[in-house]
């Protein structure tokens, strides 16, 4: 039993460090860093940085444009990019679309859609989500009926994130309606531009503006859009949503909120004493800090049995409940640790000179109210307990 | 023993609920609460025309309650519709008047209306480390996170004087005030104090902001009993009808266990409000708070987290009500002392023994 990385992955880490330093762009790691929301520019500017490195598609075999990481290095990767407050990959066309094109596609789709994808062409968003289909994805209902060359979508998507950025939409489709709910689903490649589809805002309960509802009316998309076969798509979406699973820990992450909430309680006074010498907050903060360290430990694992087998088993399910967890704990008690200082509704108003806390902190109440969010998507951690009750339990 | 409501206060809490629910309407509510001033001047004027106020202080000062019984009367109607007008800080500030001995017209009608600013940026909860000084009748100092403050006519200020705490009060127009509104609706701001005329409310003020602050914490801790109840009202409501695989939610084990969970926690959470409700202005009124406002913070925040997660995304939302709800029960807890601070209360009161 060793648990130290190889000296090969040290350097590895090394060397994604100095990128970092050396090419994250600073304005764009300031708003990461206090929780400020990024423009399509930024995500863009950031992702082309990636690219010129080839460290942008990641997941991708070192054949098709990727780096050929190991899940290893892929771990180091993410958790070096979440320590220097660097944007997370919009995942939805590098991580979700590219690896289904690449298994599913035909020929056609392969060379026109991933090259697009590697250079920031195209923007594609998920729809997957419906208002009466959200963890019973199987329950969709949008409908597309096939007309000659082509077929004619309606219906609604929700929580399309990022949906106001994208100009491509892949979808999950009901091709057939009176089959097995699973069996009638096909999935299929939109263009956002495509007369009859529109795009509104939700606004989240933080105020924040990521995700959409999409609507259907009439939409006529060239059948060869469609990836696979008709009435096959499940099987491309549970692909697919493998993909979504992976890296939904983030470890990464929880690091980051950690050491950023240990400068904060040494920071803040109560009683007159700093808040880390509060016994009871130093109990909570250390609570989750052993949590962390075990989750750490248990994901390694994972993604030993990972490198060894090629793919990650249904123990990511396990890695989405405690990592989501444990991410909203820390999101909980850094904005304790601001007392009334996290009341503010963070705005304009807060800039300037009489800013009430540090503008690295102005976002904590905003960012727990918006990770709220962890154990719901993605499967919700109830789902992913259903998951792991049938897979792991055998129940 | 009697836990029957009286008829007074089932007609208060009747009237309140009324105008709330019609004139006051969650669409109403969030159209006001997150944009200046954070509140509405003609919904104020409306809530107090109705008796409201009175309801705060007893008639030998000019009201017709101001039992604890009174107080969560009205804080759980005001929680229940999460109303964000300032009611808790002329509350504080009636309790700091009355104390004094001065005349309570003004805040009992609410054409006076006051705000009560006593934490400070490293010291949000205790009395015993304010830094603002009084002396030759100004006030120098920052007063940190006031709710209400931004259009307040005055403002009550505790500040050292000679190592006293005293009670100050401050014209609204003279104090310099950074306005803003909370992440949960309603008013609030920084209170900057630089030399600022102002009068003595109570020389040695420590027992009074004490009582002020107990009576703040029985209000917000009824408030959240309010919101609470209308959450869990709201989540039941959906888990009786929100379908998933073909079967509503509510039948699946695993959320009937949690949901039981949470109304266990909300029926504790009322009975602690009650019994602190009932001991106001007993000595054993100041331990009693801070034990309702500790359990009041860990049952908010279940509730809030819980009728979220059960909700899924729609409650993610800004538009669904229910997310505004989970704010206010979460946010609730950073004021006048969160769970921590009051844990740490109580147990001193052991450590002493």
């Amino acid at each position: 039993m060793d648990l130290s990385f190889t000296p090969e992955e040290e350097a590895f880490r090394q060397e994604v460090r100095t990128f970092l330093a050396e090419k994250l762009p600073k304005d764009i790691a300031e708003k990461v860093k206090t929780g400020k929301s990024l423009t399509k520019d930024d995500h863009e500017r950031w992702q082309r940085v990636l690219e010129e490195r080839h460290w942008y598609a990641t997941t991708w075999p070192k054949e098709a444009g990727g780096p050929g990481w190991t899940p290893v290095e892929r771990h180091i990767f993410d958790e070096e990019m979440a320590m220097a407050h660097a944007p997370r990959i919009v995942s939805f066309g590098v991580h979700m679309l590219g690896p289904v094109l690449m298994k599913f596609g035909n020929e056609a789709q392969k060379s026109r859609y991933l090259p697009r994808i590697l250079n920031q062409d195209d923007w594609w968003c998920q729809g997957y989500s419906e208002p009466g289909a959200g963890s019973d994805l199987a329950s969709l209902k949008t409908r597309a009926v096939r007309d000659g060359d082509t077929y004619v979508i309606n219906g609604q998507k929700t929580w399309t994130t990022l949906g106001q950025h994208a100009d491509h939409i892949f979808c999950l489709v009901r091709t057939n309606p009176e089959v097995k709910p699973q069996e009638g689903i096909s999935f299929i490649l939109v263009d956002m531009a495509t007369p009859g589809i529109e795009v509104r805002p939700i606004k989240l309960i933080e105020g924040g503006h990521e995700v959409n509802e999409v609507f259907f009316t009439d939409v006529r998309v060239p059948a060869e859009n469609l990836v696979g076969e008709e009435n096959k798509g499940w099987t491309v979406a549970k692909y697919l949503l493998t993909h979504e699973r992976t890296g939904i820990a983030g470890v990464g992450f929880s690091n980051e909120a950690l050491d950023r909430l240990k400068g904060l309680a040494r920071e803040q006074r109560r009683n007159g004493k700093r808040l880390i010498d509060n016994p009871l907050f130093a109990a909570r903060l250390s609570e989750i800090e052993i949590d962390l360290e075990a989750m750490k430990v248990t994901n390694l694992r994972l993604l030993y049995e990972a490198q060894k087998n090629g793919a990650p088993g249904p123990e990511t399910s396990m890695m989405k409940i405690k990592g989501t967890v444990i991410r909203q704990a820390l999101n909980d008690l850094s904005r304790r640790a601001l007392g009334p200082a996290a009341a503010p509704f963070p705005s304009e108003d807060l800039e300037g000179n009489e800013a009430l806390v540090a503008p690295e902190h102005a976002h904590a109440a905003a960012s727990y109210f918006n990770n709220r969010k962890l154990s719901i998507f993605g499967g919700s951690n109830e789902i992913q307990r259903n998951i792991l009750t049938k897979t792991v339990l055998g129940l | 023993m009697d836990f029957e409501v009286s008829d007074d206060r089932r007609m208060l809490a009747d009237t309140l609920s009324r105008f709330l629910s019609s004139d006051y309407d969650i669409a109403a509510r969030n159209k006001v609460a997150y944009a200046a001033p954070y509140h509405s001047p003609e919904k104020w004027a409306a809530l107090c025309e109705l008796g409201t106020l009175m309801a705060l202080a007893p008639e030998e000062n000019g009201g017709f309650g101001g039992t604890g019984f009174d107080v969560t009367t009205v804080f759980q109607e005001l929680g229940r519709a999460l109303c964000p007008e300032p009611v808790l800080a002329q509350l504080m500030a009636i309790r700091l008047l009355m104390a004094a001995g001065e005349d309570l017209e003004g805040p009992l009608s609410g054409t006076t209306r006051y705000a009560v600013a006593i934490g400070e940026l490293s010291a949000p909860y205790t009395l015993d480390l304010i830094e603002t000084e009084a002396s030759g009748g100004t006030l120098t100092g920052r007063k940190s996170v006031v709710y209400g403050a931004p259009g307040a006519d005055r403002i009550l200020v505790a500040a050292m004087a000679g190592g006293t705490l005293g009670v100050y009060e401050v014209d609204g127009s003279d104090a310099r005030v950074t306005a803003y509104g909370m992440i949960d609706g309603g008013p609030a701001g920084e209170v900057f104090l630089d030399a600022t005329q102002a009068r003595t409310v109570l020389a040695d003020g420590a027992a009074a902001l004490q009582d002020a602050l107990d009576w703040g914490t029985l209000a917000l801790c009824a408030e959240a009993v309010g919101a609470m109840d209308w959450s869990f009202a709201t989540l039941l409501d959906y888990l009786r009808t929100r379908k998933q695989f073909g079967k509503r939610i509510g039948d699946f084990q695993a959320l009937q266990h949690r949901a039981v969970d949470v109304s266990i926690e909300i029926e504790q959470a009322r009975s602690i409000t009650i019994l602190a409700a009932s001991r106001m202005g007993t000595p054993e009124q100041s331990r009693t708070c801070s034990m309702a406002k500790n359990l009041i913070g860990r049952a908010a925040k279940l509730t809030a987290e819980e009728t979220i997660q059960m909700h899924g995304g729609i409650a993610m939302t800004w538009e669904y009500p229910l997310s505004h709800y989970a704010k206010r029960l979460t946010m609730l807890d950073a004021q006048l002392g969160d769970t921590d601070f009051h844990l740490e209360r109580v147990m001193a009161a052991h450590m002493a023994a």
